[in-house]
């Protein structure tokens, strides 16, 4: 850290010793056992990532189909002429973010809520911490067996609550209008936990004068958090905020598991897409060509954060 | 006075914890590379419904006379969930030993040469001559005069109904037998009868969630009017609009006079039925158990033939036996699995309790059968059986139904007109019909 290195040359210069000028070689010195110790991981990286990355990009210029040997003949631009005229891939591509669009606020604003509440109780916190992360740790298909329960027309808990208070429930999984917020309802339930803890760890980093010091001046409790709370996480929230944009992006479990992509595929979202393509349908090679499309828009999302997250380094 | 523990003892330490782990490792590997002949019989299944029970007591069966092979039986999800599980699990060289395929899904998997062919000889040796079975699905489950599969049943949509609850509407004729309905007004007459008793629905259709069973409604109706759905492989989209727009306005008829429930989901129907909320059931006649177990006054009978006149018409797929290919060739395993396929064809009187109807006729020929009620009041359903047409993204559970189950289910909720629902359907199954076969 930057504070301890100028007290140790202050140290020096009081005790009269001359400070030690850094060594010319020893950055490449550092070299070799560098790259020996990073090498498991990068021949790992390389044959898992890096390889079926190029390998897809290889195969979406292709007619490749899972049952026929080889590549199947090249189909040149083809596979994305195809992707991109054709309605399906339009349409999942809007239902992933609309879905984005549903989750990333709620998650983002409930998280923060959640996390300030807890953060004032002062006995007990630890039964709100592990209520509100429990859900993190369920695996998907259970998440989805709870939820699909929930959901189940007439015979659900919903159905039943909601028809007791004298409301008519929706057809929560099987109506298009209604299939999309359904999922994000549970994937809100599902993985706030995740944002409530991140949160949560960066209130305690707060330093407690500055609300002290706020009040003495007369700032009341919503003043606090605006102007204080809300802009001392800001590094969080972005951290957050754009976890939940990829994350939200690469959904597949829920739609698979609770809707199939429906009704008449109106959830199936982008690596549903992929997924229905590439193994059900056969044709790695145009499901090569989709998911290659929607790794550029992923590759856009990153270059915002990326811009973000420079800007606020700057900044500090 | 302790010596710390110096970098170089560490990694000489992790060094040996890892030469020793390694070893261990290597039956691990070795594991992974030989190939798998440990006399285990692996068999994939889809039955989840009334006659997965009756499979694990057939199951259970072989077991008991069978001690020497060990049997693994794995039930899958089903629909396109297990038919993308077992292909790809083939082109992985870890298939099952056997595994179950429907007739209309078989003959894509021999186009991606994902089957082993059945020889005659082979079949012999187990009694598995052509001659016992039913002709008419022995022929039809043959690719290029080559048998790659055997058929156990054909299992049609029928209509189940609540006896109390149609003597008390006046339904049943003297000798206590549902009157058939030959036509639109006789079919709406019946359910409105039904619904004044039970105060609720007259007949049940799940489409919620569900694209399989609303397709095989109107599939059967579909073909009483003589519709085709595609031509010429998959290739083409013969939708009749006529004939499509009539059975739809029918079928949309149903849940807007309020005779039919709206939504209801696959679950949701079989306990409205089980429960005498609804008196009639139109599903498949694999729900047979499930309301045996639930010990309530029911019987079956053909799907009813409103629009067919002489040429009874009505949704069925048939149930066959297949065996993927093996990264290797082994006898022993062969006639393990085909003595475990004949076992179960010997046991076809547990699978005709699950309401399928036989095709192995040293049963279906038998007396037994006949005497078997309700599940002989369907048997002519298999001579009316109108399968899915041919295609690479057809047969059962495959996309060709999701497209075509999705927009009649739209129909049926209101969500779309009969026009509208054709036409998604056009769209939809001709973006599949241009798409060269990846097979």
């Amino acid at each position: 850290m930057s504070t301890q290195t100028s007290d140790q040359t202050d140290t020096d210069a009081r005790r009269g010793i001359a400070p030690t000028a850094p060594r010319r070689g020893a950055a490449p010195r550092q070299g070799r056992p560098a790259a020996g110790f990073l090498a498991p991981f990068a021949v790992l990286y390389l044959l898992f990532v890096i390889g079926p990355a190029l390998y897809g990009l290889v195969l979406s210029f292709t007619d490749a189909s899972l049952v026929k040997p080889g590549l199947n003949g090249s189909a040149g631009f083809g596979n994305y002429a195809e992707a991109l005229s054709s309605s399906d891939f339009w349409s999942s591509l809007w239902h992933t973010l609309w879905f984005t669009i549903l989750t990333t606020p709620p998650l983002v604003i409930l998280g923060f809520v959640l996390a300030l509440l807890a953060n004032r109780v002062a006995r007990g916190r630890w039964f709100f911490r592990l209520a509100f992360f429990a859900p993190y740790i369920l695996p998907s298909a259970v998440v989805a067996l709870i939820w699909m329960w929930l959901y189940t027309p007439a015979l659900g808990l919903l159905d039943t609550a909601l028809t007791k208070v004298g409301m008519t429930a929706p057809s929560w999984l099987g109506d298009a209008a209604w299939a999309m917020p359904s999922l994000a309802i549970t994937t809100v339930w599902w993985t706030l936990g995740f944002n409530f803890v991140l949160y949560l760890a960066g209130l305690q980093e707060i330093p407690r004068d500055l609300y002290e010091a706020a009040a003495m001046d007369g700032a009341g409790p919503w003043q606090q958090v605006r102007r204080i709370t809300i802009p001392m996480l800001g590094r969080t929230t972005t951290l957050v905020a754009v976890l939940q944009v990829i994350a939200s992006l690469k959904v597949f479990d829920q739609m698979y598991l609770m809707t199939g992509g429906g009704p008449n595929f109106a959830t199936r979202s982008i690596l549903q897409l992929v997924y229905d393509e590439g193994f059900t349908n056969y044709r790695v090679g145009y499901a090569a060509a989709v998911s290659m499309l929607f790794f550029l828009v992923v590759l856009a999302v990153s270059a915002v954060w990326f811009t973000l997250v420079r800007r606020q380094e700057r900044v500090v | 006075m302790t010596r710390n523990l110096s970098r170089r003892q560490l990694l000489a330490v992790a060094g040996l914890g890892a030469t020793a782990a390694l070893t261990g490792c290597s039956t691990v590997a070795g594991g992974l590379t030989t190939s798998r002949d440990t006399g285990t019989l692996d068999f994939w299944n889809l039955f989840g419904g009334g006659d997965g029970v009756r499979m694990q007591q057939m199951l259970d069966g072989f077991r008991a006379e069978h001690t020497d092979i060990e049997l693994a039986a794995v039930t899958l999800a089903w629909g396109n969930p297990y038919y993308t599980k077992l292909s790809l699990a083939t082109l992985g060289d870890r298939p099952p030993e056997v595994a179950i395929s429907h007739l209309t899904r078989m003959k894509n998997l021999v186009r991606a040469s994902l089957l082993e062919e059945l020889r005659p000889d082979d079949l012999a040796r187990h009694g598995m001559t052509p001659d016992k079975f039913n002709q008419r699905a022995w022929e039809a489950a043959l690719v290029d005069g080559k048998a790659y599969c055997i058929p156990i049943d054909t299992h049609p949509f029928v209509m189940f109904y609540n006896t109390d609850i149609c003597q008390q509407a006046g339904l049943l004729d003297s000798a206590g037998k549902l009157t058939p309905f030959d036509s639109e007004a006789a079919f709406t007459d019946a359910m409105r009868k039904a619904k004044e008793v039970t105060g609720g629905s007259g007949g049940a259709l799940a489409f919620t969630s569900e694209t399989a069973t609303p397709w095989r409604m109107f599939q059967s109706f579909y073909s009483q009017l003589g519709g085709q759905m595609l031509a010429e492989d998959g290739t083409k989209v013969v939708i009749d609009d006529a004939k499509a727009t009539r059975v739809l306005a029918f079928m949309q008829s149903l849940t807007r006079d309020g005779l039919f429930p709206n939504p209801i989901d696959y679950q949701g129907s079989i306990a409205m039925f089980a429960n005498g909320q609804t008196a009639f059931l139109f599903q498949g006649e694999w729900e047979i158990t499930t309301f045996q177990t639930a010990k309530m006054p029911f019987s079956m009978t053909l799907f009813p033939n409103v629009f067919g006149g002489s040429n009874y018409a009505v949704q069925a797929d048939s149930h066959t036996f297949v065996l993927p290919r093996q990264p290797s060739r082994d006898a022993a395993r062969l006639d393990r699995s085909l003595t475990f396929i004949r076992s179960m064809l010997d046991q076809s009187k547990t699978w005709t309790e699950g309401g399928h109807v036989p095709l192995w006729l040293p049963f279906a020929e038998s007396g037994d059968y006949a005497q078997m009620s309700p599940q002989s009041n369907y048997a002519s359903a298999a001579d009316g059986a109108a399968y899915d047409a041919e295609g690479w993204y057809s047969g059962s559970g495959s996309n060709f139904e999701i497209i075509t189950g999705s927009a009649i289910g739209d129909v049926l909720s209101g969500a779309a007109t009969p026009q509208q629902a054709i036409a998604q359907m056009r769209g939809n199954l001709e973006q599949l019909a241009g798409t060269p076969s990846p097979l």
